[in-house]
């Protein structure tokens, strides 16, 4: 397969599109959990409750051809699935590990341009996910919400005047709605403000994380902000008081950036056309520096430095380069040692598609 | 210290993780990581169950009065079985019916966890809602009259009580039929 067909099948068509913010803000997510009243939550159901589960779901969803104006969503059941391909779907967020590694008759619902994805059987019986590119926070939510009347119109729905939705783990009792962005954030890394930045926002009650990986040294300067309560706040007011950290957030950057441009010009272009070098010449590379780089590259491509490259590069490569897609690329199994090697060579060629 | 992985080896990589001020820690060691595939994206599951067994035991951090303190083994759940110490273990309900069980240890937990919070005040589903949404009202217009009447706004107060008169009847029919 010629490397741009393998990009085009591999990006999720709901990442091509622009959204609002993109600079900065790269993707922005909304999931809803949600539990059936009439059966036992995952993590003590038995083989028949789980499998009931998710025939009592598709059979009102599979016949739909039209699912709340989201289309018609495709059932993928993980124990018909190669783990390659799970760990792909885990690379493009559509599942999360837990799905892919333990749930028992776990399957996830799809729609076309994968920004829909229903999980079933994972933590909760229903877990709707909505993704949409840039800073769209609201409109994430009211896709999920119609999802969610959806549903809702056909089943009954674990729920409690005093508690709101119930949920296996006490942390997402209520609206049972985890929102976030996602937001690369170089200047502020490099000005050293981010370590001021994230203990305020965690006294916010919101949550940030590096994306690719635990704590909070983030991967590629990539950033994940989240709400953290669920319970005692409406839906509006949660998406409300994280989308005004993340705008205030965004301001920093900017001004982060504007700064950097004006006082060490010279140094940040350096800097920026070093990891340009660095991913169209390496031979081996690991996925911290390609992380790396690849953010040196994007903040480049923002501040109009390195001019000629197409602003996806970094949402691309960062899931490209994951050792799922790596091992999918090349069609077979790859050690860590030899995945580094088929990472570099792929962004090498990757590179080589822009017209420069 | 040693990998919290394999348990062996040095572990080599730590990470710190804070929500609401919790620290919660991790240490893994070069090789688990490699394994665990340079960490799966939103691998985070061990920190909000490491955290909420810690909170459940009540380590110092919930302010227990030492009645409410007391747990009975037998604590458990009709519906799918769970004992109160098994979710104290692993963090999770078995199911709706947990929450009913283990009712009256859940305040000092969800007041931790969601910012001081202990009831829901977003999203009714559609079917069985009507009536909570109603209900819901009826107690924001009640707190109206009171304070219409503790402003002395006494042609206020009377439209609101019709208000409350008018739900209420609804809310009485709809159980008789």
């Amino acid at each position: 397969m010629s490397l741009e067909r393998f990009i085009s099948d591999a990006i999720s068509p709901w990442m091509k599109k622009e959204g609002p913010e993109s600079d900065i803000v790269l993707s922005s997510r909304v999931r809803l959990a949600r539990n059936l009243q009439q059966y036992v939550f995952p993590i003590v159901a038995d083989k028949t409750s789980a499998h009931e589960v998710i025939s009592s779901i598709s059979s009102f969803i599979n016949t739909e051809r039209d699912v709340a104006g989201a289309g018609h969503l495709e059932m993928l059941v993980m124990e018909q699935l190669k783990p390659i391909e799970k760990r792909v779907l885990v690379e493009k967020h559509l599942i999360s590990p837990n799905l892919a590694e333990k749930a028992k008759y776990g399957a996830v619902l799809l729609n076309q341009d994968e920004s829909i994805s229903i999980m079933l059987n994972e933590e909760d019986h229903i877990r709707i996910q909505c993704l949409a590119t840039g800073f769209q926070l609201k409109e994430v939510l009211h896709k999920a919400n119609v999802i969610d009347d959806f549903i809702e119109s056909h089943t009954d729905y674990a729920f409690d005047e005093k508690r709101g939705y119930l949920t296996s783990c006490p942390t997402n009792v209520g609206t049972g709605l985890r929102a976030s962005v996602m937001m690369h954030l170089p200047a502020l890394v490099l000005t050293k403000k981010i370590s001021r930045i994230i203990p305020a926002i965690n006294q916010l009650g919101l949550a940030v994380r590096g994306i690719y990986g635990e704590g909070t040294e983030a991967q590629g300067n990539i950033f994940q902000i989240s709400n953290q309560m669920t319970l005692g706040k409406s839906e509006e007011d949660i998406i409300e008081d994280l989308a005004g950290v993340v705008m205030q957030v965004i301001q920093q950057e900017r001004a982060a950036r504007k700064q950097l441009q004006e006082g060490l010009k010279l140094q940040l272009e350096d800097k920026l056309y070093r990891s340009l070098g660095t991913l169209e010449n390496s031979r081996i590379i690991q996925s911290k520096e390609a992380a790396k780089c690849l953010s040196d590259v994007r903040l480049g491509i923002d501040l109009e430095i390195l001019p000629g490259i197409s602003k996806t590069i970094l949402n691309e490569l960062m899931i490209l380069t994951q050792p799922g897609f790596l091992q999918q690329y090349a069609g077979v199994v790859l050690t860590p040692e030899e995945r580094d090697i088929r990472r570099a060579t792929l962004i090498r060629e990757r590179i080589k598609l822009e017209n420069r | 210290m040693n990998c919290e992985e394999c348990h062996e080896r040095e572990a080599s990589l730590h990470f710190t993780k804070i929500i609401n001020g919790e620290k919660t820690e991790f240490h893994i060691c070069e090789h688990c990581a490699k394994e665990k595939g340079e960490f799966l994206p939103g691998s985070n599951s061990f920190s909000i169950h490491q955290l909420l067994s810690g909170l459940l035991h009540g380590d110092g951090h919930v302010p227990n009065t030492p009645s409410s303190n007391f747990i009975p083994p037998s604590l458990a759940c009709e519906k799918c079985g769970m004992s109160y110490y098994q979710f104290a273990k692993i963090g999770r309900f078995g199911c709706d019916h947990c929450y009913k069980a283990f009712e009256s240890k859940l305040n000092p937990i969800f007041k931790r966890v969601h910012g001081g919070n202990t009831v829901h005040a977003g999203k009714i589903p559609l079917r069985a809602g009507n009536s909570i949404q109603e209900k819901r009202q009826l107690q924001q217009l009640k707190q109206a009259m009171q304070q219409y009447i503790l402003n002395e706004e006494f042609e206020k107060a009377a439209e609101t009580r019709d208000e409350i008169r008018k739900i209420e009847q609804r809310l009485q029919q709809g159980r008789d039929t």
